[in-house]
């Protein structure tokens, strides 16, 4: 108990600082490549994508909040990132309905029909 | 500080449900995952006292972009939902190895460069209300930014008639 107890005080010492975010955003940018480098679906890069998009959010609030808190430039960044990411997705999900139509299945293996 | 509690805690749902994200087999899973990822943002954007930015983040993204993701899934249903296309074991643990080094080297530059120390303070000492996001947003002075959002809102327009013709039947 005693030692949960200083755990407890120590954690309660330590501030968070700018680093924590983009250490943070960093990671999961990087869960993202490797989503995106080892996935088979087009659905599943796309919510790997998605992961990559976010980390960016952050790293755009994190800057404004941290560094410039009287500003709101990077808040309305993000924004913006959100509804650009929201458009992206819809376009991408049609693109891969049609793909499901025409190839019945979602694998970009099979998606080389542009490539010669 | 309760911040570092509550960071701490956010952390670790978003890096565990992302790594879960980026390794399950069922695209269906997957996509449960990513909400939790999109949840523990907005929950970060709540922390730094971006009430708006968070409450756009749970509708847009948990909301809109995810349900879409389940829409899409459940009609592209008759595939074998599972990823078992999955490349080899050897291009996998290339990528892990090239992931590995990009994070390690990303990490060494953030950590060994220091940013200016301000702490995170509690999000009642610093909120940016709604009233001054929307005179931004719909303002065409100095800081004004009026160009943008009618931008997009001209791409979410091509947006909708985009994807209405990509996926409508021929």
């Amino acid at each position: 108990m005693d030692r949960l107890n200083e755990l407890i005080n120590i954690i309660l010492g330590i501030h968070v600082d700018m680093t924590w975010f983009l250490v943070l955003s960093a990671l999961m940018m990087f869960i993202g490549i490797y989503g995106f480098l080892t996935r088979r679906n087009t659905l599943a890069i796309l919510i790997s994508v998605e992961l990559m998009l976010n980390a960016a959010d952050i790293n755009f609030a994190a800057f404004n909040r941290m560094l410039f808190p009287e500003g709101q430039e990077g808040y309305i960044f993000a924004l913006f990132s959100i509804a650009i990411s929201a458009a992206e997705t819809a376009i991408a999900i049609a693109v891969m309905i049609n793909i499901y139509r025409n190839l019945k299945n979602n694998f970009v293996a099979n998606l080389d029909k542009l490539k010669w | 500080m309760a911040q570092t509690i509550i960071f701490l805690i956010l952390a670790v749902i978003i890096l565990g449900c992302g790594i879960l994200a980026v390794t399950t087999k069922r695209i269906m899973h997957a996509a449960t995952y990513l909400m939790f990822v999109l949840f523990g943002t907005a929950g970060l954007y709540f922390l730094m006292g971006y009430t708006f930015l968070a409450s756009v983040q749970v509708m847009v993204y948990a909301g809109g972009v995810v349900v879409l993701y389940i829409f899409a899934l459940m009609l592209t249903g008759r595939q074998d939902k599972k990823d078992n296309h999955s490349v080899s074991l050897a291009k996998k643990f290339a990528a892990l190895v090239a992931t590995l080094c990009g994070a390690g080297l990303f990490l060494f530059i953030i950590v060994s460069h220091r940013f200016a120390e301000n702490m995170l303070t509690a999000p009642s000492e610093q909120t940016t209300s709604v009233k001054l996001i929307g005179q931004q947003l719909l303002s065409s002075d100095k800081f004004g930014y009026l160009l943008p959002f009618e931008v997009v809102s001209i791409l979410l327009l091509a947006c909708i008639i985009g994807s209405l013709i990509i996926a409508r039947k021929r």
